[in-house]
């Protein structure tokens, strides 16, 4: 009936997201480097999704070289070519920005025992 | 030739181009309009269709508007809005003939007109961005305001065209140069880029841009 639903549902990849907070995610991300495309895979901890419908977003964080770095990814994006769950994290909140101010093995998440 | 559709602002969203890239989208119902009369120059001094839009139902009528309509052999419109055309042009169209949103393409230009949201009575801030004044450093009963309307003695009034507070907005706004991201015939919608004047359901109006066109691929 509404046609904005209609338009968002048409792109929207996934139901429900393929992973939780706190899991350990490879990104597959289609990325343009003059004319030659490739992909690029950031590899790290999702600690925030935002929004719902086709405009969410999840924030990986990942520490490389010594320095935290931290993407946006829009989840429905076409740009994404696949999303990997590499192990599954164990934590008790929505949003891990804590993380942020540790470094090394403290900024780590638990491993999720089934 | 360009053709002003009528239509309605359906609401805002997002897609993403080939690229991958978000475009902030605005959803547009765009006609189908019904030309319910032609203006000639012998008759009327100038050319033009008279397009009508959204259907009413009869009762809902004066006596005068049931006969035009009935005269003119289309069923009741909500919306009668004039577009020129040249006069050449005129026989191109019939009576109750349907213009549909397909003379708007993928890439081309558009100019969108709606009567923007009325805020009435406001400030301003909000009317014309004024910064306001400062909230702290001894500030009394003075934060929103626009601060001085101009020198003393010389020139002893306040300059014509001053910005100050006063009724803001529910007046016609035309947006220019709005890209059409897609059109969907089978809905009867027009994705244009980038915001348009008035609320959602509000009516607009919808012509092929006066000062640019799509690039021809």
């Amino acid at each position: 009936m509404n046609v904005i639903d209609e338009i968002e549902r048409e792109q929207i990849k996934y139901e429900e997201p393929p992973f939780h907070i706190g899991d350990l995610v490879r990104v597959h991300a289609k990325i343009v480097e003059g004319k030659r495309e490739r992909i690029q895979v950031f590899e790290g901890y999702v600690i925030a999704m935002q929004n719902s419908g086709i405009r969410r977003t999840f924030r990986v964080r990942r520490e490389s070289y010594g320095i935290g770095v931290e993407r946006v990814f829009p989840l429905h994006s076409p740009r994404i070519e696949k999303i990997e769950v590499v192990r599954r994290g164990k934590v008790r909140r929505a949003k891990l920005y804590y993380l942020r101010e540790r470094v090394g093995k403290a900024a780590q998440v638990k491993r999720l025992l089934k | 030739m360009r053709i002003r559709m009528i239509g309605n602002k359906i609401g805002m969203t997002q897609v993403f181009d080939e690229s991958g890239k978000v475009i902030p989208v605005t959803v547009l119902k765009v006609g189908p309009c019904y030309v319910v009369r032609k203006k000639t120059v012998d008759n009327d001094g100038y050319s033009a269709l008279v397009l009508g839009y959204g259907d009413v139902k009869e009762k809902k009528l004066r006596k005068s508007e049931k006969v035009f309509f009935e005269k003119a052999g289309v069923s009741p419109k909500r919306i009668l809005k004039e577009t020129r055309v040249n006069p050449e042009e005129l026989d191109n169209f019939e009576i109750g003939q349907e213009i549909t949103l397909e003379i708007f393409k993928k890439g081309d230009f558009v100019d969108v007109t709606g009567k923007s949201k009325g805020r009435g009575f406001s400030g301003v801030m909000k009317r014309h961005g004024m910064s306001g004044a400062k909230s702290s450093h001894g500030t009394h009963e003075y934060f929103r305001h626009g601060g001085s309307v101009g020198a003393s003695s010389f020139p002893s009034r306040v300059f014509k065209g001053k910005k100050m507070a006063g009724h803001y907005g529910n007046e016609t706004i035309t947006v220019q140069n709005l890209q059409v991201v897609d059109v969907r015939p089978e809905k009867g919608v027009i994705l244009v880029k980038g915001a348009v004047p008035g609320p959602n359901k509000g009516y607009i109006f919808v012509s092929h841009a006066v000062k640019k066109q799509a690039a021809v691929s």
